[in-house]
């Protein structure tokens, strides 16, 4: 009983005053977004060392027992540690240890950073464009009516943003410049895309709105895994 | 006798050409010019002639100073938390004046009317209002703003006092509290309808009713269902609203007897993800199915968690994926690795920019407000349906509003008419969030 009724209590009261905050400028109230962001951010500070003594013991237990795939777990646990290690030491850090930053140039952290957690990170945003490619491969596919329909308008998009569509229509007179592919695809983007996307966006304040209400008023209590 | 005389240039049909040097004659004749107007010794060199005086260096009567800025009025900032004093003036009635543009205005602050006064902030040319934010409440300020140009400068008459003090009321978000009071009023009167026996008509939502045929098709397979909460912490709503769409799908795997993984970015959403599991488990009368190390965290860094994630489909091959929360670059990642396992994917954001990508590459996607709908949908219980219908009036209301903005604005610029670009105007500070 007390496992719900008290996180139930909290997230009222404290969703309750910061929708309160908003309309009272007047001190305590100015501070209070501020501040109960900065509990947060220690809350999630505090709980970064569950997640990352999570991370060592399951990966640890993988190891140890030569589950299927555990040489990841191994990588995982090995370069968790030897972060850790030369983050907290501020091994290689040029000023030394003190009144030094971990992130200072030339430290370890920094070069572990720089050449291995960079590129690694580049790599598999690099991938983004294959699976762009990918999906748009499949997504455009002319199946129907309005499969054909949104082709067009990719193409129109596509090439109305590169130099081929203002050269593909340049031979069109002035009077004409409407039917142009750079002007179709801009009116194409701030008239059409931009009104289905304004749409898109009500809704979703209202539903924020909606589900803040829910959530402050204890009607919805499924975070905490009851319906 | 052959004549020595000069021939005469272009009578022998072979005249001396353009730009070759004069003949001798010429020379004679320019020597003798020289000679002529040479002064004789001791005589004093006339002056020569001076240009005519150029209009810079001919002595300008000095340009009168920049127009002093009118009406100047110092005065608390309303609605605020204090600390802040509004300067407001009118423009000067000819901004350029005669000695050039104006650079801009000098805001000046003193104690007393009498100064001293020193400077606390610039505005730009054109600008007619100033906030100075670094003033004290309780305490009198005065304040005179200073129209500056290159070469002369002139400063308005004193205003004030103004006094700054902390409102309790923010009057520039009325319609902000109106619009809340609107919804909430909606719901809870929608909730009391559904739970007096009224009958909401909700129409279906593909992929919520998808999640029952997910979760069975992975019970059939043997293989594992997938749940990526987003990459945002517990202070997203798009995270909540994922947890508990997550709180459902637990408890159908727990009553299929299926196998549940969760990985998350955030060691708040595990927390919170464990906690939201292991409850479902209970509801489901299965509590000895529920295993904590299936909901674990991986990393807080975007394409670190991606490159897990995806490690974990193609080694795992889970047969249904979930992905409900805030989502950026890494959805399509995600959502493709997915399709090309096999998986029966079924995706919710509320970000605009993922929602095509969720689109092409799901089976099923909900589209911003579904996501928040989930929950409601799929506990069927009165009082989140409730919440559902007052969500929908307010979108009506918004829409209403839409309707009539357009075709009055569109009216008053056909007609010209005051009253009704002033209606127009209204409609649309009335869905702002800044009024001024």
């Amino acid at each position: 009983m007390m496992r719900r009724t008290i996180p139930l209590f909290i997230t009222a009261f404290v969703g309750s005053i910061l929708v309160i905050a908003y309309f009272i400028p007047h001190p305590p109230f100015d501070q209070l977004r501020e501040d109960f962001s900065i509990f947060f951010d220690i809350i999630a500070a505090v709980a970064f060392i569950l997640g990352g003594g999570n991370l060592i013991r399951m990966h640890g237990n993988r190891v140890s027992r030569r589950e299927k795939g555990y040489g990841y777990s191994l990588v995982t646990v090995i370069g968790f540690a030897l972060v850790l290690v030369i983050g907290l030491t501020k091994m290689g850090n040029p000023d030394g240890f003190r009144n030094s930053s971990v992130t200072a140039a030339g430290s370890y952290f920094d070069l572990a950073y720089q050449y291995v957690f960079r590129p690694c990170a580049a790599t598999m945003f690099a991938l983004l464009a294959f699976y762009v490619a990918s999906a748009s491969f499949r997504a455009f596919r002319a199946k129907n009516v309005e499969a054909s329909i949104l082709l067009l308008v990719a193409f129109i998009i596509l090439v109305g943003r590169t130099f081929v569509g203002a050269w593909l229509t340049a031979w069109l007179p002035p009077s004409l410049d409407f039917l142009t592919i750079p002007y179709l695809a801009d009116k194409i983007m701030t008239v059409l895309n931009f009104a289905g996307n304004r749409a898109i966006m009500i809704g979703i304040a209202l539903g924020i709105v909606s589900t803040s209400l829910k959530v402050i008023i204890g009607i919805d209590r499924s975070y905490l895994g009851s319906g | 006798m052959p004549s020595t005389a000069p021939r005469p240039a272009g009578r022998s049909g072979r005249g001396r050409r353009r730009g070759a040097p004069p003949g001798r004659p010429a020379l004679l004749l320019a020597a003798l010019c020289l000679l002529l107007a040479a002064p004789a010794p001791g005589q004093e060199v006339p002056p020569l002639p001076a240009d005519p005086p150029a209009e810079a260096a001919r002595p300008q009567p000095p340009a009168p100073p920049p127009p002093p800025p009118a009406e100047v009025r110092a005065a608390d900032t309303p609605s605020d938390s204090g600390r802040s004093v509004t300067v407001r003036w009118s423009p000067p009635a000819e901004p350029a004046g005669a000695g050039g543009p104006l650079l801009g205005f000098r805001i000046e602050r003193a104690t007393g009317a009498d100064g001293p006064f020193a400077a606390v902030g610039q505005a730009p040319p054109g600008a007619v209002r100033y906030d100075d934010t670094g003033v004290d409440n309780g305490v009198a300020y005065y304040y005179r703003v200073v129209a500056t140009r290159l070469d002369a400068e002139t400063a308005s008459a004193v205003a004030g006092p103004a006094i700054p003090r902390p409102q309790w009321i923010n009057t520039n978000q009325w319609n902000v509290f109106l619009i809340l009071a609107l919804l909430l009023g909606f719901n809870l009167y929608f909730i009391e309808h559904i739970k007096a026996g009224g009958k909401p008509f909700i129409r279906k939502i593909a992929g919520l009713e998808a999640v029952t045929e997910a979760v069975g098709r992975a019970t059939e397979m043997g293989r594992p269902i997938l749940f990526v909460p987003g990459i945002q912490d517990m202070n997203d709503i798009q995270t909540v609203a994922g947890v508990t769409i997550l709180g459902y799908i637990a408890r159908t795997t727990a009553e299929y007897d299926s196998r549940l993984t969760v990985p998350t970015s955030r060691a708040l959403v595990m927390t919170t993800a464990r906690e939201t599991v292991k409850e479902a488990y209970l509801s489901a009368g299965r509590p000895d199915s529920y295993d904590e190390s299936s909901i674990y965290y991986i990393t807080d860094e975007q394409f670190g968690y991606v490159a897990g994630v995806n490690g974990y489909m193609v080694r795992e091959r889970p047969a249904t994926c979930f992905y409900m929360g805030a989502f950026y670059a890494e959805s399509l990642i995600l959502a493709e690795t997915g399709n090309s396992i096999g998986a029966i994917q079924v995706a919710g954001t509320a970000q605009p920019a993922q929602l095509p990508f969720f689109v092409a590459a799901c089976d099923y996607t909900l589209i911003g407000e579904e996501l928040f709908a989930a929950s409601a949908y799929l506990s069927g219980e009165p009082k989140q349906l409730g919440s559902i219908k007052g969500q929908d009036v307010g979108k009506l209301l918004g829409m209403v509003s839409i309707v009539i903005g357009v075709t009055v604005l569109s009216l008053a610029l056909v007609t010209g008419w005051e009253p009704l670009r002033r209606a127009a105007e209204f409609v649309r500070e009335f869905w702002s969030t800044e009024l001024a």
